[in-house]
């Protein structure tokens, strides 16, 4: 069968198998090899990607349930070669060690911030609460994400808080803010 | 590589075209909604179905609406819809309870209640919820659509009284004055299936005795809620010792199997202690609305 879908603001169009998984298309069809595959049962969370800019687990989706959809992967996080704040976070506050979660952990949080700009630490725990670091590297995670509330897209050039970038760590956002 | 067996794809344009499609495929015609039970048992080769019908095109049947003294609940309203609904979290406090530890955020984005009914795991949490609330099920077909209460609509693991050529529309809960619900489920880690989980609902009448009880238990192995507990309770004004004796019944009724979730009699004290949890809360929570 044939399906399109917008992937990363450009429209693909490719002939499958309907038994394909999003998570396969993307990797093999499209060669965006930044989605990882891991445990193939929606637990790990590895394979996140946004549909319609709400995190899936693509190894539980269909390819062709996407069809028609709007699909943001990892390597859609960077516009115009800035990294996304999420992705400068998680460089800031070490927010990965092997890097095998961190493109869904990074997706969830895009998502995350879009809804809530300044979630608290809790928020942010149970967001990702379906995906798994197995270097168990959570509490940096959540400090990336905080780094990325704090330091919204367009910060650096707006006002001169680049110069405290280094206070986020282990301080919420509204601290940050305040 | 876990990847489904071939089948063949298509996408209902409405609840009408679902139905015919299920009739011009016949048996081995499948409906998928989120997806998140039936893709890994096709994964698995424990489903095997020739074809697939999506409705996840079907905005028809994803709606949270108040109709005079019924909150309807389309099939394919998503769990993260339930969890954000106040008219939910508001009426029946059950619901919100159990859309909290149902799998995992990004996993609730996906999935239905009504994939999570028509998939009638034993172990899955809203046919509890629904059964405890004594919902009613709608189910259209080929012949129209007929109403179908919980204690008919489920018929054992993985059965359930939608026909092949079926389809599940929406889930109605009455809304009664002076009541309370709750649910509490214990898990191994975010995400994973119920060790064991109990729900319960009350109503009260004006001079607050406790007029309507249920109480349901998930993955023990019991069809439906526990009459002989709920018994308990009626015409009586709600306190602890009778949770105590209405928990005790109810864990003696349950079926529990030892597996790698728990041995059988740590499920059976879980069985105790979450209903003595759930009946408090559900009845402070009645009491409350009976203020409000």
């Amino acid at each position: 069968m044939q399906i399109s879908m917008a992937v990363n603001g450009d429209e693909v169009t490719r002939e499958i198998e309907p038994r394909v998984l999003l998570v396969h298309f993307i990797r093999e069809n499209l060669g965006l090899t930044g989605t990882h595959w891991g445990c193939d049962t929606s637990n790990c969370g590895t394979c996140v990607v946004l549909m319609d800019g709400q995190p899936v687990k693509s190894c539980t989706v269909l390819a062709a349930m996407a069809d028609g959809h709007d699909i943001r992967t990892v390597e859609g996080l960077a516009v115009g070669g800035t990294l996304d704040p999420v992705q400068q976070g998680f460089m800031e506050e070490h927010g990965l060690q092997c890097g095998f979660c961190t493109p869904g952990m990074m997706l969830t949080a895009r998502a995350l911030l879009d809804r809530k700009p300044h979630p608290d630490d809790a928020e942010i725990r149970q967001a990702i609460s379906g995906q798994i670091c197995r270097c168990t590297g959570y509490a940096t995670i959540v400090r990336s994400v905080q780094w990325a509330a704090a330091h919204p897209p367009g910060w650096d050039t707006e006002t001169d808080a680049g110069t405290d970038d280094g206070g986020a760590a282990g301080t919420t956002a509204e601290e940050v803010t305040a | 590589m876990q990847i489904p067996a071939p089948f063949d794809y298509e996408r209902a344009s409405d609840v009408a075209n679902a139905l015919a499609l299920l009739e011009r495929h016949g048996p081995e015609s499948r409906i998928i909604a989120g997806g998140h039970s039936l893709l890994p048992m096709m994964k698995l080769r424990l489903a095997r179905p020739e074809w697939l019908i999506d409705i996840n095109d079907l905005a028809e049947l994803e709606f949270i609406r108040r109709d005079g003294e019924e909150l309807r609940v389309g099939a394919l309203t998503r769990h993260t819809a339930l969890l954000e609904s106040a008219d939910v979290a508001d009426l029946f406090p059950i619901i919100h309870d159990a859309e909290q530890v149902i799998a995992d955020p990004v996993v609730r984005n996906r999935g239905t209640i009504g994939g999570s009914l028509c998939q009638a795991d034993p172990a899955e949490d809203l046919s509890t919820v629904c059964d405890v609330l004594r919902a009613q099920a709608v189910i259209r077909g080929p012949d129209g659509e007929r109403t179908v209460p919980m204690s008919d609509f489920h018929r054992g693991p993985y059965e359930t009284a939608v026909a092949q050529n079926e389809l599940l529309y929406e889930v109605r809960f009455a809304i009664r004055p002076r009541s309370g619900s709750a649910y509490e489920k214990v898990e191994r880690r975010v995400g994973d299936w119920a060790v064991v989980a109990a729900g319960a609902a009350v109503g009260l009448a004006a001079d607050g005795t406790v007029e309507e009880a249920a109480i349901g238990l998930t993955a023990v192995g019991l069809d439906g809620t526990i009459p002989e507990a709920e018994a308990v309770l009626l015409g009586q004004q709600p306190h602890e010792e009778l949770f105590v004796e209405a928990a005790r019944i109810a864990a003696a009724a349950c079926h529990p199997v030892d597996d790698q979730r728990g041995p059988v009699d740590y499920k059976r004290h879980l069985a105790d202690e979450l209903t003595r949890r759930v009946l408090r809360r559900a009845c402070a929570r009645a009491a409350g609305a009976q203020e409000g």
